[in-house]
């Protein structure tokens, strides 16, 4: 359980002009569920393609699961959900999660069964242009989970969704998890976050806690995980580093 | 190999999904044709007992169409694929990029075909289109020069942010092909800087390899020869595509 599933070592990433990412370092455990929070700008997505292997980095090191990050055997372990949804408007449901998991070799029953994790199979031949909003998000994760990656990097998956679903979602991340699966969930969502088993802080770059939501808070002074993160922030911006 | 397949099946299904799409690629040429076909009429050929000057151009135009065709509509798919991030998605799985590159040039030239096999039934039976070689081959120099047009529009892509920058690569790779290749003036009569750029040019070969399925009776080496040159463009385009599809990016 205590293995480490992603090490990041002074990791710096420069897009255009900008430092978004100031050596930072974290590592994240195996089959844990870990939330990625701060604030929007502060560089999580950037950390999340720079695990994924799609970010260009100036220096420092990304290792996950012992290999390089992007390197070639990682791309069958790793899943990936971007922020907007990257699947085909032009296909339905079904035919996308079937695309995707025969890049994996893998057939129409682990499609079928990654939609109805989703909640989308009464959806499963419907375009994905003629969904919901939330629902194309749903299918946009259909696509990521597919594989049953070993790694699973998520950027804002229940963003937008009914807390019905939320709490289905979330008890499947948990079971992804118990199977061994390490997950690294962005989210905008405290009592999300209080449903992981770490939680990364960044703001401006700079990884400003990496503790246990009880951690956290305890850290903050308060019970309140939203007020917690405020706390944090805004301590952080009246000392400057 | 079987993803390979998977994308070009991938492709096909989009395709399928956009049924006005299909019914266009089907429905336009032939309707161009059939307007060469009404234009040329009563125009009578320069020499008389020489073939009617629709016969020259519609001949062209069956390499034409499916060039500019496949172009157009490859460059704005893989634009699509960049900017709807499902580029992105695929380059951090197991895919190939050749998978990529080759399953839009099999899938794009699988309806190419199709859309040639039908132009050149309609212009043999009803317009009166009559060539010395065999049809086959205008459909085979057609479906290459499709080939050529997804290959260029796959490269083309990797140059355009918007759709609008993407459509306008049309005149800018496709016209002066269309202009230099010896369609409105012989190449022979061009000023020869003009004769040495087309010579660079793939379309001009297309065209002259049509020309030789017009005149002799069975394919001869000039036609193979334009034919290979077509398909080597095909490969270095792809080749140059696939240096454009970078799994990491700022």
């Amino acid at each position: 359980m205590e293995t480490t599933a992603i090490e990041v070592k002074d990791l710096v990433v420069n897009r255009g002009k900008r430092e978004v990412l100031r050596r930072l370092n974290c590592s994240i455990p195996a089959g844990s569920v870990t939330g990625l929070l701060g604030p929007s700008g502060s560089g999580k997505t950037t950390l999340m393609r720079a695990i994924v292997g799609v970010q260009i980095v100036k220096s420092g090191s990304v290792q996950v699961l012992g290999k390089p990050a992007g390197s070639k055997p990682l791309r069958r372990e790793i899943g990936y959900l971007t922020q907007a949804p990257s699947v085909y408007p032009d296909l339905t449901v079904r035919e996308n999660a079937r695309y995707f998991a025969s890049l994996y070799g893998l057939g129409g029953d682990a499609a079928d069964e990654a939609i109805t994790i989703c909640g989308l199979e009464d959806h499963a031949g419907q375009l994905v242009g003629d969904l919901s909003g939330g629902q194309h998000a749903r299918a946009n994760l259909v696509c990521a989970i597919v594989s049953r990656p070993k790694v699973l990097v998520l950027d804002e998956p229940t963003v937008g969704q009914d807390p019905v679903l939320r709490d289905e979602l979330w008890a499947y991340f948990r079971g992804f998890a118990e199977q061994g699966a390490t997950l690294l969930v962005s989210s905008h969502v405290m009592d999300e976050a209080n449903r992981c088993d770490r939680l990364l802080l960044i703001r401006d770059g700079n990884l400003i806690a990496d503790d246990t939501p009880t951690a956290v808070k305890h850290r903050a002074g308060t019970d309140d995980l939203d007020q917690a993160f405020l706390n944090l922030i805004r301590e952080g911006e009246a000392v400057p580093s | 190999m079987r993803t390979l397949v998977a994308t070009t099946g991938r492709i096909l299904r989009q395709l399928r999904h956009d049924k006005r799409t299909v019914g266009l690629l089907i429905v336009v040429p032939n309707l161009l044709l059939t307007l060469l076909y009404f234009m040329f009429k009563d125009v009578r050929p320069p020499i008389p007992g020489a073939p009617s000057v629709f016969n020259g151009l519609a001949l062209t135009m069956l390499g034409i169409f499916p060039f500019l065709i496949m172009f157009l509509i490859t460059s704005i798919a893989m634009l699509r694929e960049r900017t709807t991030g499902t580029l992105e998605r695929l380059l951090t799985t197991p895919l190939r990029k050749t998978d990529l590159l080759f399953g839009y040039g099999i899938a794009f030239g699988l309806a190419a075909a199709l859309q040639a096999s039908l132009a050149c039934l309609v212009a043999y039976l009803f317009l009166g289109l009559d060539t010395k070689g065999s049809p086959g081959f205008v459909v085979l120099i057609a479906i290459g020069n499709a080939v050529l047009g997804v290959a260029l529009g796959l490269l083309a892509s990797a140059f355009a942010k918007t759709e609008f920058q993407a459509v306008q690569f049309m005149p800018v790779v496709v016209l002066p092909q269309i202009l230099l290749c010896g369609l409105f003036v012989a190449r022979a009569s061009m000023v020869g800087w003009l004769q040495a750029i087309s010579d660079y040019l793939p379309l001009t070969y297309s065209v002259e390899a049509l020309e030789q399925v017009g005149k002799f009776t069975d394919p001869n080496g000039t036609m193979w020869r334009d034919l290979a040159i077509v398909l080597g463009c095909v490969v270095l385009a792809l080749v140059l595509a696939a240096s454009t599809l970078r799994r990491r990016t700022p």
